[in-house]
C-alpha cells in the first residue's frame, strides 16, 4: 500500500541506467527502497513467430539478431539444435572455430559489462579503458568473422569462415593485450577503495534465494551454484578443453565482478588451447534443406548465463516451433530480492549485475478471459486510432502536427 | 558609478566570468578526454553548447512554480557571479573590499545550492525532487569543513577581509605551507560544491536522471550550466585567494596572469580527483565528510592558533 | 591493501599517450578485409537461378531478367541486413561482398540500387 511519505519512482521504460526500454518501479522512503517490480514487455519483437515464417537458412540470421552483444551464443544454440534433428556430425575443425568466437565473445561481453558497472556507479573513467580495451577484441572479431556484432559465423552444418594462420597469430597476439589489461583491472576492482564501496555487501542474493529464483550464469556461480553448461554438458569443443568454473560465495555484486573477471582469464587461456588444437579439415557438412520431423531441446552457456533453445521441425524447409529462453529472463526475477532494504543508488548497479538484456528476454502476454477461454486479438491500427481518440478526448489533436510532419518527411 | 558598472558587468564581473567560464569548461573537458585516452571536444564546444541550448524551444512543466521555476537559474547565475567582486583579481585588492567579505563571499556561494534545491523542488518531477533532496543534505555535509578550513586561514591572517589575506600571505610566503591540510579539505568540499564525481550525488545520472534540473531545458538550462562554471571559477579564485600565496609580491602587471594561473591549477587538479573515484552513496559520502574532512578541519583550526601563537608576525 | 584512487597513476600514464579515438569521418574508419558491407554483382556470371533471393533473411535482393541471358540485381540497402548468405548461395558466384558500410542516404528512395550489366549504381527511377 501507499504509505504516506512513500514516493514511487519510475524506473524506465526510458531511463539514463537501462540501456534498454524495461520497467521497473521504485517505491521509496527517504533513500531506501521498500518495494519494487519489475515488468516486462517493452520491446517484444516476436522473433520466435517469424522463425516459423523462415526457413532454417535464414532463421539463423534472424535468431542471431535476439541479442547484439550474445549473438553468437543464440545462433550456435539454434544451428545445435537443427543439426541434432537433422542428425548431421560437424566436422570437428568447425567446433574449434565456433568456440572460438564463443570465448571471443564472451571476452568482449564481459569487459563490456564492466565498463557498463562502472558507468552505473560514475566510475567513468573505468567504463572509458574497459570499452577502449574491448575494441581490441571487437577488430578481432570483426577481422575473423566480418562483423563486430551479428557475426554470421554459423551456419547449418558448420561455420561459413575459416581462420587462417594469420590470423590465429593476431589472436594471441590480442590475447596478450587483454590479459594484460584484465589483470590491471582485477587489481584495480579488488583494492580501489570507493569501487569497493559501492559493490561490497550490495545486491546480496543468498545460495538458497540464488536456486529458488532460478538465477544462472554469472549472478548464480557468485552466489556459489558452480553450474556451467560448457562443463556440465559440453557442446562444440569444450569437451575436450581444459578449464576451470569459477565460482565465489561473496552472494553480492562484487562477487558478480570476481567472477567475470575470473572468467576473462579464464577464457584468454580457452582461446590460446582453441589455437594450439584446433584441427586441419573441412569447415561444413552438407545438411539437406528439409529438417527431418523432430524436436530438441538444445544448451548453450552464454556469457549472460545458460541460454536455451527449443525447435521442432515437421519435415518442412521452415520450422514449426522455436523457443528462446534467454538467459535474463531466469536472472530478472532475483533483481527484486537483490533490492530489499537497499538504497536508490544501489539501483543501476543491482540491475546492471545481472547483466540484463532485456530485449532477448521479453515476452509477449496475452491476457484471457477466465470464463470464456478465449483471447482477443486487437490489430495494431486499431490500438493506433484508439490512441488518437483517447488523446482528442483529453484535448489534445495531433491531426495538424501529423500532416505538418508527414509533410516534412516525404520532401 | 561607471567604474562600479564597468567591474559588475565586464570585469571582473559577469562577461569575464562568462569567459573566463567557457574556458575552465573546456579545459576540464578536454583534460578528462585526455586523460581517458580521448580526443575530447574542440575549443568552441562549450560555447556551441551554450548558443545550442539558448536557441531551444522552452518547456515548463506543467505542475511546476512557473515564477520560482524561472527565477531560480537567474539568481543562482547573480549569486555566483557577484561574489567575484569580492575577491582579489587585477591587484591585491578586490574590487569592493571590506572586512567582513570573506563570510559574505561563502554565503554567495552557498545560495546556488539553495536555488538549486528550491528549482529542483518547485519542478515538482520525482527525479527533480530527490535530487533537489539530496543537494541540500549533501550541502550540510562539506559546508562545515569548508568552512572551518577557511576561517583556519582567516584566523592565522588576522583579518577577515580577502584582501587583507592575500596581502599577508604574499608578505608571510612561508606561512602558505600551514594551510596546506586545509587546501586538501577545501578542494574536497569543493568537488562536493561543484556536484562531481565522487560527490555528484544529487545529479547522479544512472539514478535520477539529471536530479534538479532533469525539468529544465533550454535557456534555462543553459544559465544553470553558465553559473555552474561561474561557480567553478569563483571558488577556483576563492581557494587560490585563501590558501594559495597570491601576489607573491610581484609586479602589479604580474598579479593577473599569475591569478589565472593559479585558478587554472585548482580546476586541473579538481579534473584530476573527479577521474578517479567511483560516485559514493549518500550515506557513505555524510559519513565521509563527518568522520575524516570536519576532524581534519578542526585540526587545521588548532593548528593555525598554535602557530599563530607561535610563529613570528 | 585498499586504497582510494588507485587508478591515479594509470591516468597520468595515459595522458601523455595519444588519444585512442579517431576523429569520424575525417580519419577514416578502417574496416578490416572481409568485412561484410555493400553487395558488388557480377551480371556475367549470373545465371538466374534466384537462389539468393530464396536464402535472404530480409527479401533484400531481386534479380531481375533485362534481356537474353542478362540479368540485374536489385538491392534494397535499408533492408540487407549484410549477413552475405546470397554470396555463400550464389553457385556461380556473381555476387561478392565489399567492405563499403558506409552507406546512409537522407531519401530514402536512393537506397533501392540497381546493380546492372554496366555495373553501374543507379538509383530506382
Amino acid at each position: 500500500m501507499h504509505k504516506y511519505g512513500d514516493v514511487i519512482v519510475p524506473i524506465g521504460p526510458q531511463h539514463p541506467a537501462l540501456k534498454e526500454p524495461e520497467s521497473f518501479l521504485i517505491t521509496l522512503r527517504g533513500e531506501k527502497i521498500t518495494a519494487s517490480s519489475v515488468r516486462l514487455g517493452y520491446n517484444h519483437r516476436g522473433i520466435e513467430k517469424a522463425c516459423e515464417e523462415r526457413t532454417y537458412t535464414q532463421g539463423v540470421y534472424l535468431i542471431e539478431r535476439v541479442c547484439g552483444i550474445c549473438s553468437h551464443s543464440h545462433s550456435t544454440a539454434f544451428v545445435q539444435a537443427v543439426e541434432e534433428i537433422a542428425g548431421v556430425e560437424i566436422p570437428a575443425r568447425a567446433k574449434y572455430i565456433r568456440t572460438l568466437i564463443a570465448e571471443l565473445e564472451r571476452i568482449h561481453s564481459h569487459l563490456l559489462w564492466l565498463g557498463v558497472a562502472g558507468h552505473e556507479i560514475g566510475f567513468d573513467t573505468l567504463l572509458m579503458y574497459t570499452w577502449r580495451d574491448r575494441e581490441v577484441v571487437m577488430d578481432l572479431l570483426a577481422k575473423l568473422t566480418g562483423n563486430r556484432v551479428n557475426y554470421g559465423i554459423n551456419t547449418i552444418g558448420g561455420v561459413r569462415r575459416d581462420v587462417s594462420v594469420k590470423q590465429k597469430e593476431e589472436v594471441l597476439k590480442a590475447i596478450d593485450t587483454l590479459e594484460k589489461q584484465t589483470k590491471y583491472y582485477i587489481d584495480l576492482a579488488t583494492k580501489e577503495t570507493t569501487l569497493l564501496k559501492r559493490l561490497q555487501g550490495v545486491g546480496v542474493l543468498s545460495h538458497e534465494d540464488a536456486i529458488s529464483l532460478g538465477a544462472v550464469g554469472p549472478t548464480g556461480r557468485a552466489s556459489g551454484i558452480a553450474r556451467d553448461t560448457r562443463k556440465d554438458d559440453p557442446y562444440a569443443a569444450y569437451g575436450e578443453l581444459d578449464f576451470k568454473v569459477i565460482s565465489v560465495d561473496n552472494c553480492d555484486v562484487y562477487g558478480r565482478t570476481l567472477v567475470r573477471l575470473g572468467e576473462l582469464i579464464e577464457s584468454f587461456s580457452l582461446v590460446r588451447q582453441v589455437i594450439a588444437k584446433i584441427p586441419d579439415g573441412p569447415i561444413t557438412v552438407r545438411v539437406p534443406r528439409k529438417i527431418p520431423a523432430g524436436e530438441v531441446l538444445s544448451r548453450y552457456e552464454a556469457p549472460r548465463g545458460e541460454d536455451v533453445h527449443y525447435v521442432r521441425s515437421n519435415g518442412t524447409e521452415k520450422p514449426d516451433r522455436v523457443k528462446v529462453r534467454a538467459p535474463t529472463l531466469a536472472n530478472v526475477q532475483s533483481v527484486s530480492k537483490m533490492l530489499e532494504d537497499r538504497y536508490l543508488a544501489d539501483m543501476p548497479i543491482v540491475i546492471a549485475a545481472i547483466d540484463p538484456c532485456f530485449s532477448c528476454t521479453d515476452r509477449l502476454i496475452a491476457l484471457r478471459d477466465t470464463q470464456t477461454k478465449k483471447s482477443n486479438t486487437v490489430i495494431w491500427e486499431t490500438i493506433r486510432l484508439k490512441g488518437i481518440e483517447w488523446y482528442k478526448q483529453q484535448g489534445v489533436d495531433f491531426t495538424a502536427l501529423n500532416k505538418k510532419l508527414s509533410k516534412k518527411l516525404h520532401l | 558609478m561607471l567604474k562600479a558598472l564597468f567591474q559588475i558587468l565586464i570585469f571582473p564581473g559577469v562577461l569575464f566570468l562568462f569567459v573566463f567560464g567557457l574556458c575552465g569548461e573546456f579545459i576540464d573537458r578536454k583534460l578528462c578526454a585526455r586523460f581517458q585516452n580521448r580526443i575530447g571536444p574542440p575549443w568552441f564546444q562549450p560555447l556551441a553548447d551554450f548558443i545550442k541550448l539558448v536557441s531551444k524551444e522552452e518547456i515548463i512543466p506543467e505542475e511546476a512554480d512557473i515564477k520560482v521555476f524561472k527565477l531560480m537559474p537567474v539568481l543562482a547565475l547573480t549569486a555566483s557571479s557577484v561574489s567575484i567582486l569580492y575577491i582579489p583579481t587585477l591587484a591585491e585588492r578586490s574590487a569592493f573590499s571590506f572586512n567582513g567579505d570573506v563570510i559574505v563571499v561563502l554565503y554567495l556561494l552557498t545560495l546556488p545550492t539553495f536555488t538549486y534545491f528550491l528549482g529542483g523542488w518547485y519542478s515538482r518531477g520525482v527525479y527533480s525532487m530527490i535530487g533537489a533532496v539530496r543537494s541540500l543534505t549533501q550541502l550540510f555535509a562539506y559546508e562545515v569543513p569548508l568552512f572551518l578550513v577557511i576561517l583556519a586561514s582567516a584566523l592565522l591572517a588576522d583579518t577577515w577581509s580577502l584582501s587583507g589575506m592575500v596581502a599577508f600571505y604574499s608578505r608571510h610566503l612561508g606561512y602558505w605551507f600551514c594551510n596546506i591540510i586545509g587546501f586538501g579539505v577545501a578542494l574536497i568540499c569543493f568537488l562536493g560544491k561543484l556536484e562531481k564525481v565522487p560527490f555528484d550525488i544529487p545529479e547522479a545520472e544512472t539514478e535520477i536522471v539529471a536530479g534538479s534540473f532533469t525539468e529544465y531545458n533550454g535557456r534555462l538550462l543553459a544559465l544553470i550550466r553558465t553559473s555552474f562554471n561561474i561557480e567553478m571559477i569563483v571558488g577556483a579564485s576563492l581557494l587560490a585567494a585563501v590558501f594559495l600565496p597570491f601576489g607573491l609580491n610581484l609586479w602589479p602587471a604580474l598579479i593577473f596572469p599569475f591569478y589565472l594561473l593559479q585558478v587554472l591549477f585548482i580546476i586541473v587538479i579538481i579534473t584530476f580527483l573527479r577521474l578517479l573515484f567511483a560516485r559514493l552513496r549518500l550515506d557513505q559520502m555524510i559519513s565521509f565528510c563527518w568522520r575524516f574532512l570536519a576532524p581534519l578541519a578542526f585540526l587545521q583550526v588548532i593548528l593555525n592558533l598554535i602557530f599563530k601563537a607561535v610563529l613570528p608576525r | 591493501m585498499k586504497r582510494p584512487g588507485k587508478i591515479a597513476k594509470l591516468l597520468i600514464k595515459t595522458f601523455f599517450k595519444k588519444p585512442i579515438t579517431g576523429n569520424y569521418p575525417a580519419d577514416g574508419s578502417g574496416m578490416p578485409e572481409g568485412f561484410r558491407g555493400k553487395l558488388k554483382f557480377n551480371p556475367s556470371a549470373c545465371i538466374g537461378c534466384k537462389m539468393c533471393m530464396r536464402d535472404c533473411p530480409s527479401g533484400a535482393i531481386e534479380i531481375r531478367k533485362t534481356g537474353e541471358k542478362q540479368f540485374e540485381a536489385e538491392v534494397n540497402l535499408a533492408r540487407c541486413i549484410y549477413c552475405g548468405q546470397c554470396v555463400d548461395s550464389c553457385l556461380k558466384k556473381a555476387l561478392e561482398i565489399t567492405a563499403d558500410f558506409e552507406l546512409a542516404k537522407l531519401d530514402p528512395a536512393q537506397l533501392k540500387v540497381i546493380l546492372n550489366a554496366a555495373n553501374k549504381e543507379q538509383p530506382k527511377a
